[in-house]
């Protein structure tokens, strides 16, 4: 199974679009968000596994041995910031919007206009 | 168009996108045998270059410091634009902040008719938020300050430190909460956390040297892994906790004074 762990990432991307799609939430269409970005995270800590690689800390072990690759480690905090930013950001409209409107139904939102 | 039929479509497009993705990774080298060349490249010199033995950090903090800018004011950015959603509207009052006890009773009404709507925390949950938070300050200190060193840095030790305050609040304390964490200070800090990693950059400028090259001392070549090494890498780091700490307590704040303090108005009443 060469490709299982990216397969595992298309799966949850699938998941989280699926839940995206079908939401009657607003809530549960951020956490939706939530799942379609955690499949990055599985893609870019897979993509980087080397095998037999330690992990990319030095602190204890001397020379230069093989380890996972770091960029794409860097990459996934990045995106683990980023995606906390958005929730925040998306959970603030979602509670205007219930106060406005009186509903977390998207359904229901789009009969407003403007 | 009805749920059954947007269903329909979805499982149309993501059947595309399932051949599309199935296509790309049955082209991808195998697991575990990643060719990349930069990870390979770093990790043969960050040791001798930035006398960083946290390659992570030290890719975030140096060699993608000028992508790591973005990154924070991203979160800056996200976190303003969330205070003017958060803004109080039209037709809005916000309380005075209380913690008086009769407060906590959820079926009690102040004079003014408005209700505070905050569950009344058990005393297994204040005393286990006011163990926990100590360690926490004292955790999120340590990854904020040992990013060259282990897996930690600026952006984990201050979630955890903005868990801290959170702490304080779930022990019951809104008040004192807001007493810890007044606007004006978390304000100023986000921006010094912020602006200091900017500057920490721009500062390399005057010395001839690129944006946000590493400058400062690197610590004894012979011992990397101290704490005093690597440089800007721990300025940095450290900076970026402060900011992230102050973004993440200013979310809080605002949350927690929607829910708490920001009330319809009731409506006025003839003579």
């Amino acid at each position: 199974m060469a490709c299982f762990p990216f397969a595992v990432a298309a799966w949850i991307l699938a998941c989280g679009l699926y839940g995206l799609v079908t939401s009657r939430d607003l809530i549960r269409t951020i956490i939706c968000l939530i799942v379609v970005q955690s499949s990055t995270y599985v893609m870019l800590v897979a993509v980087g596994y080397v095998t037999g690689g330690i992990a990319p800390y030095f602190s204890d072990v001397a020379g230069h041995p093989k380890t996972v690759d770091p960029v794409v480690q860097a990459l996934a905090l990045t995106d683990v910031v980023v995606e906390a930013a958005v929730t925040a950001l998306l959970a603030s409209f979602a509670i205007q919007a219930h106060k406005r409107f009186g509903t977390l139904d998207p359904h229901d939102l789009a009969e407003f206009k403007g | 168009m009805t749920p059954g039929q947007r269903r329909w479509l979805f499982l149309v497009g993501v059947a595309g996108l399932v051949a599309f993705l199935g296509w790309g990774i049955a082209g991808l080298p195998a697991f575990g045998s990643y060719p990349g060349p930069y990870g390979p490249a770093i990790t043969a010199r960050v040791v001798q270059q930035t006398n960083a033995t946290g390659v992570v950090s030290a890719i975030n903090f140096e060699y993608r410091g000028f992508d790591t800018v973005g990154e924070e004011f991203i979160l800056v950015a996200a976190v303003a634009g969330m205070s003017v959603v958060l803004r109080r509207l039209r037709g809005e009052r916000a309380d005075a902040a209380r913690d008086d006890p009769s407060d906590l009773d959820p079926s009690a009404t102040d004079p003014s008719g408005g209700r505070r709507r905050v569950p009344v925390t058990s005393g297994a949950v204040r005393m286990a938020a006011l163990a926990l938070t100590g360690p926490t300050v004292l955790a999120g200190w340590w990854l904020a300050t040992h990013a060259q060193t282990s897996p930690s840095g600026g952006f984990q030790g201050g979630v955890l430190l903005a868990t801290a305050f959170f702490l304080v609040y779930l022990s019951g304390e809104f008040i004192a909460f807001r007493r810890l964490s007044p606007v004006d200070v978390v304000d100023a800090a986000e921006a010094i956390g912020a602006g200091g990693f900017a500057a920490v950059g721009v500062a390399a400028l005057p010395l001839g040297l690129p944006y946000l090259d590493n400058y400062l001392p690197l610590g004894s070549p012979g011992s990397p892994g101290a704490v005093t090494s690597s440089g800007t890498i721990a300025v940095i780091s450290l900076l970026v906790g402060v900011a992230v700490a102050a973004a993440f307590i200013q979310l809080i704040g605002e949350f927690l004074e929607q829910t708490l303090l920001i009330q319809r108005r009731p409506p006025a009443r003839g003579h």
